[in-house]
């Protein structure tokens, strides 16, 4: 893929850059020669069939696949221009940068308020005033603390599914990343819950960079700034979504976004 | 008719349930004849006095009867004691030749330091420096209880010459390390002579004095006779304890029943163990489990976390796992001998000629001990702990793993901060069966340094407190020892079931103590999935 395609958008200045991105699983290649930018403090979607690397690749920019055995990775992805490959790189200071709520909700079997509060008590804050600030802060961030402020000190399994998973998200921005992704996040969820956290991911933007994996193309639509379009792992077209929903460039998205195909 | 009926499946649930049931049967049987023989041993039994067809008579405790083989004739056992007089404690008896069973309720019952027990009739006291006690059933009672006061100056006095003796002991090391040291004529070495010598005089001295008083106590006797009017003088010193059961009120009975269960728990054993208490083999036991799980418990957790969490998954640690699984199924004895080969003689030979050779031959830790017992044991168990843990961290959804390393925890935070809390009741599943199972081991014991009779407990007040290279008593070891080891298997036989109910109940206390931490832990860490 050439890097004048023009169904590809250029962006100025990403925050998160994609160079020539090669990834295998042992002999079969699951992402092939992708080159895209992400912008700052926007959302920015990826789409695409199940099986397409959506998963793999936002896995790979907080370098969640260190934990798969036999995978090779090359290409280059740079966060503030800094390569997140480079073996000198620290992962933990990484994965404080860059947060992550995953598609199955897991919050830790500990109370509401120690969940909130692991990621400060990983990074050594013990100081209980701050903790108990953040914890509020967040969970009204998450929209969360009218409905668990009573209950902080309870177990967080008796929340329900979507209470757990916004309180994934809040967990994660209590570490005050500058990057969330977020693996399908609403995929296990009622279209209620959904809705919730689509409000919440609405709130978090301009705050936060997000990138987010979706099966669902209308909420892509709905509350991503950016789309990207994959299959079979590699990059078909990218570009703002009013466009890219609109009047996408190459006949394989417009298939997938109409329902002609996927 | 018959399809459908398979259909339900309902025999697969009789059998499920039948099979359930006949476990908890033999379950029941086991426990209930343990509790019902080893309860009932303190309760006073009756002293029957059986007069025989040929006019002689026959005083004891009726134990048992049964029919004789092809006839329709009973036979009765009786406990007669008095060992001395007669040579055996128990007799088989024909029904048919007792003419007359009766209780007499002037029947003493004595408990004697030597040759069990004494079954007869008060003659005559015979006292000397106090004040002879008025006539009357209580009146043995009443003297040896007035006894009581120079009985304790014995014994104190015992203590002070054992107290002696092991100085002695202490100076003799000093003395063996100085030779063996080549050092000759120092005015060091001439002080701790002298100071032996000093120590052997008064050792001296007071055995003569103990000698003297023990020999004025025994002067107090009673005179009994048995049942056909045999006199035996009994030196008072030697009752540990007399009743008249025939003569003792239900309240009596009790009180005595307490005094026996307070005299198992906290004495020593007495007549090769087969009398007196069990406080060495319960300390023993209890003291066994303790180091042992203090040693295995870390190691075995370790382990696991190793083989689950960092190792990579691969033929080698495959092999590992199988390996593991198969450790736990080697005969203990095998573990017994390779305990003795690698604990006691190779580490202990080995500690003994680095830190102690001015004391060998004799071994110090080159011999049985319970700190090799505890090794032995913890390497017995050990496979059950490893088990346990990498199940317990396996079933952890891995989720939860990554939800903890995106929020930047690093590999052991995860592990102590989350999986090791959530793994924890099932690693303590594991424990409490690791633990149940050395608690119920003989046969390594045997070999690495469990002893019928332990001169002192591995835990004192003398320093340094815990002597992990004494030998120990052990509740197993006493079982077999004074089941099928013991000069007087009949008499032993209470003691028997005594000794397995304590031990089952031991076991019981200690994994259920374990089984509520780990309800706790389940409570607090549980993952209710949704």
């Amino acid at each position: 893929m050439s890097t004048t395609d023009t169904a590809i958008l250029r962006i100025d200045n990403p925050q998160v850059a994609i160079e020539e991105l090669n990834l295998f699983y042992g002999e079969s290649q699951a992402l092939k020669d992708l080159t895209f930018g992400i912008p700052g403090q926007q959302v920015t979607a990826l789409i695409g069939p199940s099986g397409c690397g959506k998963s793999t690749l936002i896995r790979c920019i907080n370098r969640m696949n260190d934990l798969v055995d036999g995978l090779r990775i090359e290409g280059a992805i740079t966060i503030n221009g800094e390569n997140i490959n480079d073996p000198s790189l620290d992962v933990i200071e990484l994965r404080r940068k860059v947060g992550m709520v995953f598609q199955k909700w897991n919050p830790f079997p500990k109370s509401i308020y120690e969940n909130i509060v692991y990621g400060l008590r990983i990074a050594g804050i013990q100081d209980k005033s701050v903790l108990d600030e953040a914890a509020e802060k967040c969970l009204k961030r998450a929209a969360l603390w009218d409905e668990v402020k009573d209950r902080l000190h309870q177990s967080a399994m008796g929340l329900s599914g979507g209470q757990m998973q916004r309180l994934c998200i809040a967990r994660a921005i209590a570490v005050n990343p500058e990057i969330i992704l977020m693996d399908e996040p609403c995929s296990a969820l009622d279209p209620r819950s959904t809705g919730r956290i689509e409000d919440l991911i609405r709130e978090l933007r301009g705050e936060y960079t997000i990138i987010i994996v979706t099966h669902n193309m209308q909420q892509a639509a709905r509350i991503s700034d950016y789309t990207a379009y994959m299959y079979l792992g590699e990059l078909i077209e990218y570009g703002p979504t009013q466009r890219l929903f609109t009047m996408p460039e190459k006949k394989e998205t417009e298939d997938y976004i109409t329902g002609r195909f996927g | 008719m018959t399809k459908k009926f398979l259909r339900q499946g309902e025999p697969f649930v009789w059998a499920t349930g039948l099979a359930l049931s006949l476990i908890l049967f033999l379950t029941l049987i086991l426990f209930y004849v343990v509790m019902a023989n080893g309860l009932a041993v303190f309760w006073p039994k009756k002293v029957a006095l059986a007069t025989l067809q040929d006019g002689r008579f026959m005083l004891g405790e009726i134990v048992q009867e049964e029919i004789i083989p092809h006839t329709d004739n009973k036979r009765l056992q009786f406990k007669i004691g008095n060992r001395d007089l007669y040579g055996l404690d128990f007799k088989w008896v024909d029904a048919s030749e007792i003419t007359s069973l009766t209780y007499p309720k002037d029947v003493h019952v004595l408990e004697r330091l030597e040759y069990g027990n004494f079954y007869g009739y008060l003659s005559a006291l015979e006292v000397k420096g106090i004040a002879p006690p008025a006539s009357g059933s209580n009146s043995l009672a009443l003297t040896i209880d007035a006894l009581e006061d120079r009985k304790v100056e014995v014994h104190l006095l015992g203590k002070k010459i054992a107290n002696l003796n092991r100085r002695v002991e202490k100076i003799d090391h000093h003395l063996a390390t100085a030779r063996y040291n080549k050092e000759e004529n120092t005015p060091a070495l001439a002080a701790l002579q002298g100071e032996k010598q000093g120590l052997k005089t008064e050792f001296e001295a007071l055995v003569s004095i103990l000698g003297e008083k023990s020999a004025a106590l025994a002067t107090n006797q009673a005179i009994f006779t048995d049942a056909n009017g045999r006199t035996k003088a009994i030196a008072l010193p030697n009752i540990v304890r007399s009743y008249q059961p025939n003569n003792m009120s239900f309240f009596a009975k009790c009180g005595y029943y307490l005094e026996r269960l307070r005299e198992l728990l906290f004495d020593e054993p007495r007549e090769s163990n087969t009398e007196g208490g069990l406080f060495p083999a319960i300390f023993g036991t209890v003291m066994l489990i303790f180091l042992m799980s203090i040693l295995s418990f870390p190691l075995g957790v370790l382990a696991g976390i190793y083989l689950r969490e960092y190792a990579r998954e691969g033929w080698l640690v495959k092999m590992v796992r199988i390996a593991v699984n198969n450790l736990a199924g080697i005969p203990s004895i095998v573990y017994g001998i390779f305990g003795l080969g690698f604990f006691v003689y190779g580490i202990g030979g080995t500690i003994d000629q680095l830190f102690y050779p001015e004391r060998l031959p004799a071994p110090t830790f080159g011999t049985g001990g319970i700190l090799w017992t505890s090794l032995t044991l913890g390497l017995l168990t050990v496979p059950v702990v490893i088990v346990a843990t990498e199940e317990a961290l396996g079933s952890i959804p891995p989720g939860i793993r990554e939800g903890s390393q995106a929020l930047a925890a690093t590999k052991l935070q995860t592990l102590t901060r989350i999986l090791l809390p959530m793994a924890s009741p099932g690693i303590l599943t594991g424990f409490i069966l690791a633990m149940a199972r050395a608690a119920g081991e003989v046969a390594p014991l045997m070999l690495t340094g469990v002893v019928k009779l332990a001169p002192a407990l591995p835990l004192d007040g003398v320093f340094p407190y815990l002597h992990l290279d004494r030998k120990f008593m052990h509740l197993g070891f006493h079982i077999y020892d004074i089941g099928f080891q013991s000069p007087n298997v009949e008499a032993a036989k209470p003691m028997v079931y005594v000794t397995t109910m304590l031990l089952i109940l031991i076991v019981l206390a200690m994994t259920s103590t374990a089984i509520h931490l780990r309800n706790k832990m389940r409570q607090r860490h549980s993952v209710v999935d949704v």
